[in-house]
């Protein structure tokens, strides 16, 4: 057992409004320079829909991922490490930028220094590319809301999967379309394969948190990652010539901030938080057999940081302790392993993604109350959700490999979590067989239902930040430890003055009361307190 | 005029060459590249690209071996000098040409596709027109100088006078007699050698061959230099 601490990401869907808030705050902090305007490291799409770069998800054409070879092994759709080589003066899978979109701006100055005519001047679009003016046909977002769905709707990949299996399913005439929102960043997979495709060795996972990061200064440039990755979350930075990619903010979670994308995120659907993993068990786990296995096979990698040994390990692994307490709180193991409510992104590409995503079920209630039934009802609710407007097994394509099974299990627990809501709002006393029909108890219920609908801060967000022992040792050496003597105006130098100790001198740290306390605390308890004790100790204080 | 020649500018250019990766090395790996421009263009450059770039590592191949391996080699393993010329002259010409076709093709375009003319630089047009002349010239001068039965034996004078070079004596008597064009194709050469560093083409400085012998996956520890240790639990 080799374990590992990794920082994750859940999306709840259901609560997803498109307001591309996260996409627009993550620009202007990250991709908001020359040779990145195409680039999103979050976008939101709407599902069915083409996605961007379009058509991304097929993998056919654009050979993300891994695959298993004739013998089972893990090998890179893309090709061997010899292929590679061979192939590495173009890479013949690469997107264009049109397959993203030719970003613009348009000519502003022209409204100002028009001569004077007849018509109104027109600020006209630039291509940011070839500067020269353009005909704007698409966008990161042009299918947004389904905008042109009859014509472009059957170009979704998943679509086109869907349809094979259930032919009916899909419909984009108007009153019967279905939509919803994915907002999506890099996975930071468990089993990268853009790590896996780059030739100069650039791309890592950092062995602290999990975060895949680009290298700056050893990428060259060749654009094998691009291609390795099936989410297409690497990008190309034209004017540098090199790859960049969704940074998981780290200069913010290193410190105990959620990423932008999470902090700005006005629905509140995002949480983020440690999950425990066993790094021996990747490689394994991304080699099972079926393709509809691998999200049980992912699961059966993460750790729970309940059991006693698996903390042991985990510190014995130099895992800082107050990590090992984080994963305790963690809502992402919760809402993963706990009540297996969220589900990974494509399991099928074998990368063992780590953003995942509890499916929404919203369109249905909406769907079973414009019938005139009681849309919360538990009876009519279940046996809605065979009938979803939004097909379960175009779900299923997304986030479980075509495998109905996982989507269904975690519909139903939010349905039932409706359900028993409901009879508790409505002052009914709730039935227990409805969380004992999905396999959990009221507790836990209510428990899932605080952490989805109540959604408080602290309980989205439980990031541990880096280098905390860092902290700690910075903090004590506030408080002197060498003998005052030492000092130019020590007792033996000249004295404390009239005043005391603190008299005019600004440097005595004030964080010495407060470390007094922690370290009693510490010191005296018969465990490790609490991480989120020892906070709200200081806090009182 | 001659000593400047054969004797100075080699070492010039290699100095050059040298100095140039170690400056990129030490101060500007951002800047080292490929600078690719197949996100703008790739049906092309699919094509050409390769074309180049394998047509350009034969060519390389045959000078390595035309200039390092002494013909009393090549006669020791049994390879008549008729041989040896025949691969010369059309082997050689024949990786000279597709290079030159790859090239051709590649500067057609980013001459006309608009994305990849905007990205091109000053120092992008100076490298193109320096590799283009190197090349032109070696297929001009080799060509000049054979017929199908024979050439000129540059295994006498060129081949001796480069070995020289790296004996730290150069035999500048040996390229007085070489015709004009072999004359400006190694001038060139030269010139082409000491830009590599200071354009784009550093990038076959970085070729990925550590590719094949590491891991898939690659993980990075915490630098221990700037992040303190945590130490013993405190406490008694």
């Amino acid at each position: 057992m080799r374990i590992m601490a990794q920082l994750a990401m859940v999306m709840n869907l259901d609560k997803c409004i498109g307001c591309h808030t996260c996409s627009v705050t993550c620009k202007q902090a990250w991709t908001n320079r020359d040779g990145m305007e195409y680039v999103w490291f979050n976008n939101v799409e709407t599902r069915p829909g083409q996605g961007y770069p379009r058509r991304y998800e097929d993998q056919e054409k654009w050979r993300g991922g891994w695959r298993l070879n004739k013998r089972g092994k893990l090998t890179l759709r893309s090709g061997g490490r010899f292929r590679k080589l061979a192939t590495i003066f173009s890479n013949p899978e690469l997107p264009e930028i049109k397959d993203y979109y030719e970003p613009w701006t348009y000519e502003y100055k022209n409204l100002t220094d028009a001569p004077l005519g007849d018509d109104y001047p027109v600020a006209e679009p630039r291509s940011l590319i070839t500067g020269k003016p353009m005909k704007i046909e698409w966008g990161a977002n042009w299918d947004d809301d389904l905008g042109g769905a009859p014509q472009y709707g059957d170009l979704d990949p998943m679509v086109e999967k869907t349809r094979a299996q259930a032919s009916e399913k899909v419909r984009f005439a108007f009153e019967q379309t279905f939509m919803f929102y994915l907002p999506r960043i890099c996975e930071h997979c468990l089993n990268p394969s853009c790590v896996a495709a780059c030739p100069s060795g650039a791309i890592y996972k950092r062995s602290e948190d999990g975060i895949v990061l680009v290298d700056q200064d050893r990428c060259r440039g060749w654009r094998e990652c691009v291609t390795g990755c099936p989410y297409k979350k690497i990008y190309f930075n034209h004017r540098t010539g090199k790859a960049e990619k969704c940074t998981f903010c780290y200069p913010r979670t290193e410190v105990g901030l959620p990423t932008v994308c999470s902090e700005t995120c006005v629905g509140r659907l995002r949480y983020l938080g440690v999950l425990l993993y066993d790094a021996d068990k990747v490689a394994a786990a991304a080699a099972t057999e079926e393709e509809t296995g691998l999200y049980e096979a992912q699961l059966g990698v993460f750790l729970d940081p309940e059991d006693p040994e698996v903390r042991r390990e985990a510190e014995a692994a130099g895992i800082p302790h107050d990590w090992v307490e984080a994963a305790r709180r963690s809502p992402v193991h919760a809402l993963v392993s706990r009540y297996k409510v969220a589900l990974p992104l494509h399991p099928e590409y074998r990368t063992m993604p780590m953003v995942w995503y509890i499916p929404p079920l919203s369109p249905v209630v909406e769907a079973l109350n414009e019938t005139g039934f009681d849309g919360e009802d538990p009876d009519n609710l279940f046996g809605a959700i065979d009938t979803l407007r939004i097909p379960l097994e175009y779900l299923a394509e997304l986030f479980a490999a075509g495998d109905t099974g996982p989507v269904r299990a975690s519909l139903e627990k939010l349905a039932a979590m409706r359900s028993h809501m409901r009879a508790i709002n409505l002052g009914e006393r709730p039935d227990p067989a409805i969380a004992a029909s999905v396999g959990m108890d009221l507790t836990e219920m209510e428990a899932m239902y605080r952490l989805l609908a109540v959604a408080k801060y602290e309980e989205r967000y439980v990031i541990p930040t880096a280098a905390v022992g860092d902290a700690r040792r910075l903090e004590e050496s506030a408080v002197p430890t060498s003998c005052s003597l030492d000092h130019a105006d020590g007792p033996g130098m000249g004295g404390e003055g009239a005043f005391g100790q603190d008299s005019g001198r600004t440097e005595l740290p004030l964080v010495s009361l407060e470390t007094f306390h922690a370290l009693r605390a510490q010191q005296t308890a018969d465990a490790q307190p609490h991480v989120g004790d020892v906070a709200a100790s200081r806090g009182e204080k | 005029m001659n000593v400047l020649l054969w004797g100075a500018l080699p070492y010039v250019a290699f100095a050059l060459l040298v100095a140039g990766i170690v400056w990129r090395y030490r101060y500007d790996r951002f800047g080292w590249t490929t600078r690719s421009s197949q996100i703008y263009e790739s049906k092309l450059l699919n094509i050409a690209s390769p074309v180049f770039h394998y047509g350009i590592l034969f060519v390389l191949a045959g000078h390595l071996l035309g200039l390092f391996v002494p013909a009393s080699w090549t006669d020791a393993i049994g390879v008549t000098a008729h041989t040896y010329h025949l691969f010369s002259l059309y082997g050689g010409t024949l990786a000279g040409a597709v290079a030159l076709a790859g090239i051709a093709l590649l500067v057609y375009r980013r001459r006309t596709r608009a994305p990849v003319f905007r990205a091109t630089t000053a120092n992008d047009k100076v490298m193109y027109l320096v590799l283009v002349a190197a090349i032109v010239l070696g297929m001009w001068a080799k060509v000049a100088h054979s017929t199908p039965t024979a050439g000129y034996e540059y295994r006498d004078t060129i081949a001796p006078w480069a070995r020289s070079l790296f004996r730290l004596s150069p035999d500048i008597g040996l390229m007085s007699g070489v015709p004009v064009l072999y004359q400006i194709h190694a001038v060139v050469g030269m010139l082409l050698i000491a830009l590599v560093p200071y354009t784009r083409l550093i990038h076959m400085f970085a070729a990925p061959v550590q590719y094949l012998f590491r891991p898939y996956i690659v993980y990075r520890s915490p630098d221990e230099r700037q992040l303190a240790r945590r130490g013993a639990p405190r406490g008694w």
